[in-house]
């Protein structure tokens, strides 16, 4: 069995202009490696919101993909303020998203849910005031 | 049928790099994790969001093309972000309603 391949990213909390570049990065290697659409346009996506999430919610984090012959990980990784009722978050339309964010076409509290509706498993710890990492899996 | 076929039918290109791409259905939309989340792979979109935003969605959410309704402008520096990127955005004169019902004749 070959060496699972990992690629890392940092995402700028500074420019959510620019955000997404880490995801759309992502998708140009899966595209290199042969993986099939429907695989690549669920780890795309997936990514993006949480990436996107990094950057409104957290002020940047990191983001580390590996590709092995069984799944694709993506472990999204932030020192932002944390999510205090998970649950809640979790639910279609739940938002904190502020009105110049929601301006832009963010804050319809839809991304945690896509997350989870693209990913084969997610997981999320999360500790308010030290920082949330999120651990998704689509299974090849 | 094709993107480029649309500007045969009042449709006008802004960024045009993959005009040979098939539209299969539409999607409408300007929450863009609505759009993340329920448009399918090569469908037409139809909003009137113009910010860089839409060009990654668009990207990532494998449209087949982004059609801005009403007219709405996007500014050059985006049109040449989407280029750069493989997105093919389209501008439509007419409101979204009235947009979609034409795409609907056409691709029916
Ligand atoms: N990395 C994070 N750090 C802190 N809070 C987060 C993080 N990710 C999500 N949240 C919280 O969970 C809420 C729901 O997230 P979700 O992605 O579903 O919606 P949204 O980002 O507000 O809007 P949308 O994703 O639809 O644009 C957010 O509004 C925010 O309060
Ligand atoms: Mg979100």
């Amino acid at each position: 069995m070959s060496d699972p391949l990992v690629f890392h990213f940092d995402v700028d909390g500074e420019n959510f202009t620019s955000a997404g570049q880490a995801s759309t990065q992502v998708k140009k290697n899966l595209r290199q490696l042969g993986l099939s659409p429907d695989i690549i346009r669920r780890v795309s996506i997936a990514m993006y919101e949480g990436e996107i999430n990094m950057v409104i919610h957290a002020d940047g984090g990191t983001a580390d993909v590996m590709v092995t012959e069984e799944y694709v990980e993506i472990v999204l990784k932030d020192h932002g303020p944390g999510i205090p009722n998970v649950e809640q978050a979790m639910q279609e339309g739940f938002s904190t998203a502020t009105d110049s964010i929601r301006s832009l076409g963010f804050g319809a509290g839809m991304g945690l849910p896509n997350m989870k509706r693209y990913t084969d498993s997610m997981k999320i710890d999360t500790v308010v005031g030290v920082g949330t990492t999120i651990t998704m899996r689509v299974n090849l | 049928m094709r993107v480029e076929e649309l500007l045969e039918h009042g449709f006008e290109a802004l960024s045009l790099p993959d005009g040979g791409r098939e539209i299969d259905g539409v999607y409408i939309g300007d929450l863009l994790s609505w759009v993340m989340g329920r448009a399918q792979m090569d469908n037409a979109w139809i909003t009137i969001m113009n910010n860089v935003n839409v060009i990654a969605v668009a990207t990532l959410a494998d449209t087949s093309c982004v059609i801005l309704a009403e007219d709405v402008e996007m500014p050059e520096e985006l049109v040449e972000t989407a280029r750069e990127k493989g997105v093919n955005v389209l501008r439509s004169s007419q409101p979204i309603f009235e947009t979609a019902v034409k795409l609907a004749g056409l691709i029916a």
